[in-house]
């Protein structure tokens, strides 16, 4: 007679039970295998082991035509756990129907096209509708995003010697204090999103993520030049922080999305490109051009996934139009871009205080906020607005740039 | 009897998942029209009395309550009856095992020496394994020394820290040999406690059952019918029923059978573990 798993002398609790488990999963609900072997604590462990796990079992002594054996029969469990899984998707993005509409909140944290098993625990995840939250362009952002990566130690030149004016010091020290916070805004956004969205929609998830790590990048870079002469920082006024809040405590995805990429962002390359051009010096010019790269990105996936939105659901764009008025409406009180930012900006694109050079820095930032305007028509336009809702929304965008 | 109109079953909180088992057992129960509460004891004489007062009208039993709950009934001219158990309440058994290079080959060799055990009312690791060393021929106490590790008196050894702690005193050569169930020695071992190969199995009890759902006569009978038929019928397939029973170990439920407790009725009867409660109990509740 054949023994379906000799064990030979392997204990089953040194592994034997391995081979045990895999025979009976191959014979299936109640199937049974024959099990032999000499290790002596085998008939003890094997006993143990099938009463936990749901098998009955039986010894049969040493016959003639056979060795002394224990018959298991499967007794089921195993199957009856993965009875009424779900398959979380397909793993491959690209293929038709592998990120669903909708993902179970009973699939938590399982990654895509893993089989989970029912009844498990649901997650509070708000963002679970593919609509609200996917683009096909997400993995590709991300990888770019990845190679993109730069080492703020190595890739700006922190030890070029460089001496500015008190006063041209002070206008770059000011400038990088109002950066600073409009990045920790730009980190905090997408990072409260990453919380609630499903991870079903894992390329989403991760571009949010590197992007949260691209500002927390930012963040230092503007820092270090900003205490690189000097203490302290600059000024942080009330109606900047006014308007970043504005941000903070929007609460859709997809509006905080559109007020902060594709208006916010999108302003600040504009605004990024600016400071590189008339930077004083070779360390501002350097931290300017690393975040306008890596913000072009940002600007890109918030147009790539409303682009998406909006071809799924037209009726959508009103709500995104009148989140700008409200967030105007909310505003209109406040004071605007802080006034020390902008004389900042003034003065280092007259480059002194020549009252000639003053009046060439102050067209240029004018200049500036022209750029800015078209660029944001530009986006508005790209997502499907016409002509004068673009000319109307971008007006009505925040004094504050971002 | 509990007068409410739902069933109340007793059980012992030895451990802070009983609550999220019965919780979860009400909410099946009474999705299926069966009104049903529990109340949670400290330890299970306390369970066996309120039982034998009529506080409850079921009691999820150790084995040893079970015994206490039947010594009492029939002291009383009444009955007791179970009528469901786990599938793993069925033919368990418990070993003594010692450290690897001992010089112990066979329980005689004990002569002497001194065995680790768990919870003093631990029916699994002290009652019935020193019973079947009793059998053997050797006393305890007088051919051998006992080293009790009591964690939880009251609560029958359902928690597993004796048996670790007996495990423990073995492997720092503070006993001879260690009596734990059958499972909890591999389990040791995973878990690291038992560094592998450090021990062997010196000795295996023959087969005995553990807990069981127990009733006296007075029981209203359609609900008792009602709960074990609801219990017979859950299965591990069930997501709402898998979690509960993966908590309490089972994957599923069987009927009740009183023949599994003849080693540890031996036991008691040897050691008079709980005459005097017995004793005390029975006259209380005439
Ligand atoms: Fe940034
Ligand atoms: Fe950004």
């Amino acid at each position: 007679m054949q023994i379906d798993v000799d064990l030979g002398s392997l204990g089953f609790s040194d592994g034997g039970h391995l081979l045990v488990k895999r025979a009976l999963r191959t014979a299936g609900p109640g199937e049974s295998i024959t099990v032999a072997g000499t290790s002596p604590e085998l008939e003890i462990d094997l006993r143990a082991w099938c009463r936990e796990s749901g098998h009955t079992l039986r010894f049969e002594p040493k016959q003639p035509d056979r060795p002394a054996h224990a018959v298991v029969t499967n007794g089921g469990a195993e199957t009856d756990r993965w009875s009424g899984a779900q398959r979380a998707g397909e793993a491959d993005a690209g293929q038709p129907g592998a990120v669903v509409s909708h993902a179970s909140r009973h699939w938590g944290l399982a990654a895509r096209s893993a089989t989970v098993e029912a009844g498990s625990p649901e997650f509070r995840f708000n963002l679970v509708d593919k609509i609200e939250v996917w683009s096909d362009d997400a993995a590709r952002l991300y990888a770019q995003a990845v190679a993109a990566q730069w080492d703020p130690k190595t890739a700006i030149p922190w030890d070029t010697p460089f001496d500015l004016d008190d006063d041209v010091e002070d206008a770059v020290v000011q400038i990088m204090t109002y950066l600073i916070e409009n990045e920790t805004a730009a980190l905090i956004v997408p990072s409260r999103f990453i919380a609630q969205l499903h991870p079903h929609f894992r390329e989403v998830m991760q571009l949010l993520a590197v992007q949260a790590a691209d500002e927390a990048r930012h963040i230092e870079v503007f820092t270090r030049r900003g205490l690189l002469k000097r203490k302290q920082l600059g000024r942080s006024t009330s109606g900047g922080q006014a308007s970043l809040k504005t941000l903070v405590d929007e609460s859709e995805f997809a509006i905080a999305s559109f007020l902060l990429s594709v208006l916010g962002e999108g302003t600040f390359l504009s605004l990024l490109w600016f400071i590189e051009r008339y930077a004083p010096d070779p360390v501002t010019a350097a931290v300017a051009r690393l975040a306008a790269q890596d913000e072009g990105r940002h600007v890109a996936f918030g147009i790539a996934h409303l682009t998406q939105h909006l071809n799924n659901d037209p009726s959508y764009r009103p709500r995104l139009a009148d989140a700008v008025q409200r967030r105007h409406d909310a505003l209109q009180h406040t004071a605007g871009l802080n006034a020390e930012v902008f004389d900042a900006l003034v003065l280092i694109a007259a480059g002194s205080w020549q009252p000639q050079d003053l009046r060439k820095g102050h067209q240029r930032v004018m200049e500036l906020t022209r750029e800015m305007d078209e660029g944001r028509q530009k986006r508005l336009r790209r997502l499907g607005f016409d002509e004068a809702e673009a000319v109307e929304l971008s007006s009505l965008h925040t004094r504050n740039f971002m | 009897m509990a007068t409410s109109s739902a069933l109340v079953m007793g059980a012992v909180a030895y451990d802070p998942k009983v609550v999220t088992i019965w919780d979860g057992f009400q909410k099946y129960f009474g999705a299926r029209g069966l009104a049903f509460d529990y109340v949670l004891f400290s330890n299970y004489e306390k369970q066996v009395e309120a039982h034998v007062l009529g506080q409850i009208h079921v009691a999820w039993n150790s084995p040893l309550a079970w015994l206490e709950a039947e010594r009492v009934a029939n002291r009383l001219g009444r009955r007791a009856e179970a009528i469901c158990m786990r599938d793993t309440d069925i033919d368990l058994t418990s070993v003594a095992v010692v450290r690897s290079e001992s010089m112990i080959r066979s329980t005689g060799d004990l002569k002497g020496k001194t065995v680790a055990v768990g919870a003093s009312d631990s029916p699994q690791a002290k009652l019935i394994p020193l019973n079947f060393l009793a059998e053997c021929g050797l006393t305890p106490e007088r051919d051998f020394r006992v080293l009790v590790f009591d964690k939880l008196v009251g609560k029958h050894g359902d928690h597993i820290g004796g048996e670790r702690d007996a495990v423990r005193a073995l492997l720092r050569g503070e006993a001879d040999a260690a009596c734990v169930l059958d499972r909890n020695h591999p389990a040791f071992v995973r878990e690291g406690t038992i560094p592998s190969g450090a021990t062997r199995i010196l000795a295996q009890t023959p087969v005995f059952d553990h807990c069981n759902f127990t009733i006296l006569d007075d029981a209203p009978g359609q609900q008792i019918a009602q709960f074990r038929d609801l219990l017979l019928s859950m299965s591990y397939a069930d997501a709402e029923v898998r979690p509960l029973f993966d908590l309490e170990g089972l994957k599923r439920w069987v009927p009740g059978r009183t023949q599994g407790y003849a080693q540890l009725s031996a036991a008691l009867n040897r050691f008079g573990t709980i005459d005097a409660f017995v004793d005390n109990l029975a006259p209380r509740c005439k």
